[in-house]
């Protein structure tokens, strides 16, 4: 099969075939990782810059961890994104980057919208590691892969996602790749976290999250950020935690064979209970492993995409 | 216009071919003892899979069997319409083993060379031999085949075709005009 | 020096004249008004198949002059009014320095007639350096000249400052112009809060974040009887609170942005900063609503909110780009827009752009009346043309009308009896 993008900016552009066919090739480059050589060719003499304007360990060491597997050289980029506003302008930056030739630019930024504004100026293509509000497509497109691998389909399960709504960029993107895949996905979050319409984005919002993850296949629970939220959101995390975290008495109404799921890093004992993140149910750990393999997939696709345009 | 086709070898030509190969597969390495088969995909691995039951008829054992895709060590990404990659299913090791690769048509050896440096990152093979089907000529690359069903001589802009039936199982191979 | 406009359809709604009528200009003012009018020595508009205005008055601009010259200026902005048709603009004080003194006042009513293409109306700010802490001058500032009191850009935060501004201002006879906007409220926002902000990962502004301090705003008018005119009105709910006040016999007054009446915020989508403003494009029903304030209206004046800001200042992140577009050179059409969509008459679509304004700010222009300075639109109404941002008169060129179909443009705007444009 083809693959005619060459930019990941979101799950958004993404068909399902487009989304299939990432799964299948992360599923091939999966075999690559249990080798005692973790390494092939395929990408020699690429460059990749992960350029990451907000901190983020996992993502950035995942993308690195793909890149150098398929044999590119990766280079990164730490930015502040607050030198954004007085000096050089993000235009700027990405392109005394570009001027260096490199292949892809994977970018982390803070506002929604910044990889759409880059890949309208320059030439080499770009993913999405994560802007804003906005979208995370590699984080939706691992948890795709972990839920397929352990249910062994994406079609007619009940997905929840309780959390942070509002300012998630996984939800959106896992909302877009789930209802393209036919999954049914549930919203449940305080009232403050919640936005406006998201139920016109094909969600089934719920205000209690009980009923949310009532008979669901599958629970992904958000990472409470208070740094980010604000004082006028929530009251307290211990609240918070009784009313919308997940621990192992909620988690009995969801099916019994139920994922649990954590973009991570996970606030224990606030959205998700130690119990419930190490117990059986648990495949956080398998969505990191997963990452390595999807971001592996979306960088050999976006660079052989581009050339068979 | 139809395309004009001859057929190189037809189910019973390749059954004689892949008999034979099994039985110099065996001659060279004196028995099966550390012969694995590794065919490569699409068309070599179900070669392979032949191979394996032919040489078990012969021998009553399976030697061990896998597959290989060699996709992600091509040298041509960027030029191809189809980025599909397959799995790759060796579920040994290959250190110490007399690996032969099975393919079904040698043409430039790129696909060869590729498969090689595969399974060098993958162990440590004693020997790597070849076995093919049909060896069409053209190499690009300094690789011969130890194992060949037919040698036939081809044009550039000819096409070598295997019809597999749905066990798998090549039915008839056809030069055909481009 | 006389000019003869023969042969237009002359619009004066305050008088109800609609007619195919000669206009006669001596000496800067309107000698004439009549049938088959003959002027020895008048230099002739042909205006046969135009339309025949007061000229067109936007109470809503801001010049960028003194103090950020690179955005705008008194003399690149009113040529981009005159090519606009308008014949006077209001400016807002949000100057470097603010407007909140009678030497600002009189620096840009000196550069105005010295080097302006149209007339300048001085809005001075309500408080000192519109800071919302102490009433600026507002005596002398009128004196001086200025139209009318805002702190456009910021709101008066404070109800106890708004209620001394609105009963100080009350003997000088001017209005206080708010610009309506819960900060606490607006929060991060960057544009409507609503569908579109949470498919694009936006931080949204809520309706009733401009909803809120306009009721509060009109029921402090209520209280004083004070003239409240309100800025840039974007959505149905404070359509609907002017409504209300206005049928109780509030002072209230209000004007509405052509992107406001023609835009929804589906136009961020692509996350076009060219599509940011504040108060920001709402959705499909606060657009309809805003187009029944303007029918039944409830909604005075159609201003432009004119707000160029430098290429810099737009080719940025969404988030960090500043609010705002130009608008005098697409306001226009775009309100003849809304008399092809059936919403407007003709007639109130022109009176929306020239007396009412007028009135709102106690002027005596917007009229045809024989004997005033004849400032004066001549309008082709079917005209067909593309909107080029490149090549727009303003200094800046941020406007999300780039490439729009428009119908309708000033063919002649002329300002106390002199041809300021020429299309």
């Amino acid at each position: 099969m083809n693959f005619r993008h060459k930019h990941i900016l979101g799950i958004e552009q993404l068909s399902a075939d487009d989304i299939r066919f990432i799964l299948d090739t992360a599923d091939s480059f999966k075999e690559i990782n249990s080798r005692d050589i973790k390494k092939v060719p395929t990408l020699r003499g690429k460059t990749i810059v992960n350029l990451f304007f907000e901190a983020s360990t996992r993502t950035r060491t995942s993308f690195e961890i793909a890149g150098k597997r398929l044999s590119a050289d990766t280079i990164n980029i730490t930015a502040s994104s607050s030198s954004v506003v007085k000096g050089e302008t993000l235009e700027d930056t990405a392109k005394n980057i570009e001027a260096m030739k490199p292949d892809i630019i994977v970018m982390r930024h803070a506002a929604s919208g910044a990889c759409h504004y880059l890949a309208e100026r320059v030439d080499c293509s770009i993913i999405n590691a994560g802007d804003g509000a906005h979208e995370h497509p590699s984080q939706a497109l691992l948890d795709m892969l972990t839920i397929r691998q352990h249910k062994g389909r994406l079609e007619g399960l009940k997905v929840a996602i309780v959390g942070d709504i509002t300012h998630s960029r996984v939800a959106r993107s896992n909302l877009y790749g789930l209802t393209r895949m036919g999954a049914e996905v549930r919203l449940a979050g305080p009232g403050t976290m919640v936005p406006p319409g998201i139920e016109r984005m094909g969600a089934k919002v719920f205000n209690d999250m009980r009923e949310a993850i009532a008979g669901a296949d599958v629970v992904m629970m958000l990472r409470i950020q208070l740094e980010r939220q604000g004082k006028t959101l929530l009251p307290t995390l211990r609240e918070y935690a009784k009313f919308y975290g997940l621990n192992t008495e909620n988690l009995k109404l969801a099916a019994p064979d139920a994922l649990v799921m954590h973009p991570g890093p996970v606030n224990r004992g606030v959205e998700l209970s130690s119990y419930v993140a190490d117990g059986a149910q648990s495949v956080i750990l398998d969505q990191v492993e997963n990452g390595v393999a999807v971001r592996m997939a979306l960088l050999y696709l976006v660079l052989g995409g581009e050339q068979a345009q | 216009m139809a395309k004009a086709a001859t057929i190189i070898l037809d189910q019973a030509g390749v059954n004689r071919a892949l008999t034979r190969i099994a039985h110099e597969i065996l001659e060279r390495n004196k028995g099966i003892g550390d012969v694995v088969l590794i065919g490569i995909r699409t068309g070599g691995d179900h070669l392979a899979a032949m191979l394996q039951e032919r040489i078990a008829q012969i021998e009553g054992e399976k030697i061990p069997l896998g597959i290989l895709d060699i996709t992600m060590y091509r040298d041509d990404i960027g030029s191809r319409f189809d980025l599909t990659i397959g799995k790759t299913d060796i579920p040994f090791p290959l250190d110490g083993k007399n690996v032969v690769l099975v393919d079904d048509v040698l043409y430039t050896g790129r696909t060869i060379r590729a498969a090689m440096d595969s399974l060098m990152d993958l162990g440590r093979p004693k020997s790597i031999q070849l076995a093919v089907l049909v060896d069409r000529g053209h190499r690009e690359l300094p690789i011969r085949p130890d194992f060949v069903g037919r040698n036939v001589p081809t044009s550039r802009d000819e096409l070598i075709e295997t019809e597999f039936n749905d066990k798998n199982q090549p039915v008839e191979v056809r030069l055909v005009k481009k | 020096m006389k000019i003869l406009i023969s042969g237009g359809r002359v619009l004066d709604p305050t008088h109800g004249i609609d007619d195919q009528l000669d206009l006669l200009i001596d000496n800067g003012r309107i000698s004439h008004l009549g049938k088959n009018l003959q002027a020895e020595g008048a230099q002739v508009i042909d205006a046969r198949g135009k339309l025949v205005t007061p000229g067109l008055i936007d109470l809503h601009v801001h010049l960028r002059d003194p103090g950020q010259e690179y955005k705008e200026d008194i003399v690149s902005g009113t040529r981009a009014a005159v090519a606009g048709g308008f014949t006077a603009v209001a400016c807002m004080p949000n100057t470097k320095p603010v407007n909140d003194s009678k030497s600002v006042t009189r620096y840009i009513l000196a550069k105005a007639a010295a080097e302006g293409f149209c007339h300048v109306l001085p809005v001075g700010s309500i408080t000192q350096g519109s800071k919302g802490e102490a009433l600026a001058e507002m005596g002398d500032m009128k004196e001086a000249g200025c139209v009318g009191f805002s702190d456009d850009g910021h709101p008066v935060a404070s109800g106890e400052l708004m209620r001394r501004a609105l009963e100080y201002s009350r003997p000088f006879g001017v209005p206080i112009i708010a610009h309506a906007e819960d900060l606490d409220l607006v929060g991060q926002g960057v544009m409507n809060e609503g569908f579109v902000a949470t498919e694009l990962g936006l931080k949204g502004i809520p309706w009733v974040a401009e909803a809120a301090p306009i009721a509060r705003d009109v029921m402090l008018a209520e209280f004083t009887g004070g003239h409240l005119h309100v800025a840039h009105v974007s959505c149905g709910a404070a359509v609907e609170i002017i409504r209300a006040a206005k049928k109780r016999g509030v002072r209230v007054t209000c004007e509405a942005a052509p992107h406001h009446f023609t835009l929804t915020d589906e136009a961020v989508r692509g996350y076009n900063t060219n599509a940011k403003m504040n108060p920001p494009l709402r959705s499909a029903e606060d657009v309809a609503a805003i187009r029944a304030g303007l029918a039944d209206g409830t909604i005075d004046a159609i201003a432009t909110d004119h707000a160029p800001h430098h290429i810099d200042e737009k080719n940025v992140e969404f988030n960090i780009a500043f609010n705002g577009i130009v608008g005098l050179e697409t306001a226009l059409p775009l309100t003849l827009r809304l008399v092809a969509d059936g919403v407007l008459s003709l007639c109130d679509a022109i009176a929306k752009l020239t007396i009412n304004p007028a009135r709102i700010l106690g002027l005596e222009s917007g009229t045809l009346e024989v004997g005033r300075v004849a400032d004066v639109t001549v309008i082709d109404p079917e005209l067909k043309w593309t909107v080029e941002a490149q090549k727009l008169v303003s200094k800046s060129k941020n406007t999300p009308f780039d490439g729009w179909k428009m119908v309708g443009a000033a063919t002649h705007t002329l300002v106390a009896g002199r041809i300021s444009y020429q299309r």
